[in-house]
């Protein structure tokens, strides 16, 4: 353990290990002393807001007015604008960019994201299934008799 | 090694760790992860939402003989709340923006603002679940009702603990001034709030618009 001083090895060559030390440190306080908080503007969220305001004001007028007779369409255009907005809300809200803590910000949502999905849609699948086989009709019933063994 | 270097210390200063190992090529993590911590503990409390919003999906229509969603919900009502909401979403941003100028008072306004907005949120919420268990329609009476009530109790649930949130930060700010620390906060509690936010758009979408439809 009484080795001597390590030589660096990719220093460089007219740089005393001080003065690299005071010099990484510097530029270390001087990069990080805002925490990574994002730069935000008036004009960032005053988009996102103006944006929001259409993406929520569409979706209550067609429903309170009754503009798509078709319930399936209708719950359509609905999740359409609410995952425009959500997607509004990430950007100009939450600051959501490739950049933002190395990226790792992005690749943890992408992960939720997945799961969310196989989450959301694995229940409506299985749970749409079950209550399908586990409600025959009549004709499905004989069938059931007749091949009972 | 080849991108950082290990110098020993201890003949120059005892204080310090016998190794100190530097990034010299200054790839950019951040000094702490406090925002990346954070931004974790909202996306697993998304799949919480994720799991209410699933059940809610499931059992969306067994209204077992009683009201369903067209009976009861009014939109109006929740359109307002909507609104609510979103006005809080930027007033909070005024909020970062009067920190980012170091403007302690116009910080602290703005949160006081944006806490007030919240507890309209709440009132409104409270109005709405006592109006429905007031008819009937409280969450033991379907599994409809069950899974609306935890889903969107659990939203306003949130929206509680944001309010208590932002109290205590308004007290903290005006005791302590901007400090590092309660710079951080802030920005925390920012992105809690615009979560919950992002969470209506799914409640109000999901639950309240396509549950009206015919």
């Amino acid at each position: 353990m009484n080795s001597a001083p390590m030589k660096p090895a990719a220093m460089k060559p007219d740089m005393n290990p001080d003065a690299a030390l005071q010099h990484a440190l510097h530029e270390h306080e001087a990069d990080h002393s805002d925490d990574g908080i994002p730069h935000v503007s008036a004009r960032e969220y005053l988009n996102g807001f103006v944006l929001s305001v259409v993406l929520t004001a569409i979706p209550f007028a067609l429903v309170m007015t009754g503009m798509i007779p078709d319930s399936t369409w209708a719950a359509v255009v609905i999740l359409a604008f609410a995952a425009v907005q959500i997607v509004v809300h990430m950007v100009y809200f939450l600051h959501m960019n490739t950049k933002s803590e190395g990226g790792w910000n992005l690749v943890a949502l992408v992960f939720t994201a997945v799961l969310v999905i196989i989450v959301l849609s694995g229940s409506l699948w299985v749970m749409h299934h079950l209550n399908t086989n586990m409600m025959p009709g009549p004709h499905e019933m004989q069938d059931m008799l007749r091949n009972a063994p | 090694m080849s991108e950082s270097i290990a110098i020993r210390l201890q003949e120059r200063s005892p204080a310090l760790p016998s190794s100190v190992f530097l990034d010299i090529e200054g790839r950019h993590h951040p000094e702490n992860g406090t925002l990346l911590g954070f931004w974790l503990y909202l996306l697993s409390d998304l799949m919480i939402f994720a799991c209410l919003f699933a059940v809610y999906g499931v059992l969306g229509r067994n209204y077992a003989a009683g009201p369903s969603g067209a009976d009861l919900f009014d939109l109006k009502l929740i359109a307002v709340n909507t609104a609510i909401l979103l006005v809080s979403s930027i007033t909070y941003g005024f909020a970062m923006i009067a920190m980012q100028k170091r403007n302690k008072k116009g910080l602290i306004g703005w949160l006081v603002a944006t806490g007030i907005l919240g507890l309209g949120f709440l009132a409104i919420e409270l109005y709405e679940f006592q109006h429905l268990i007031h008819l009937g329609a409280g969450p033991q009476r379907s599994a409809f009702l069950s899974s609306f009530f935890a889903l969107v109790g659990t939203h306003g649930l949130h929206v509680l603990f944001g309010v208590v949130w932002l109290a205590v930060l308004c007290v903290q700010v005006h005791r302590h001034g901007l400090t590092r620390a309660n710079v951080r906060r802030v920005a925390c509690l920012s992105m809690f709030w615009h979560f919950l936010d992002v969470v209506w758009i799914g409640v109000f979408s999901f639950v309240y618009l396509m549950g009206t439809l015919p």
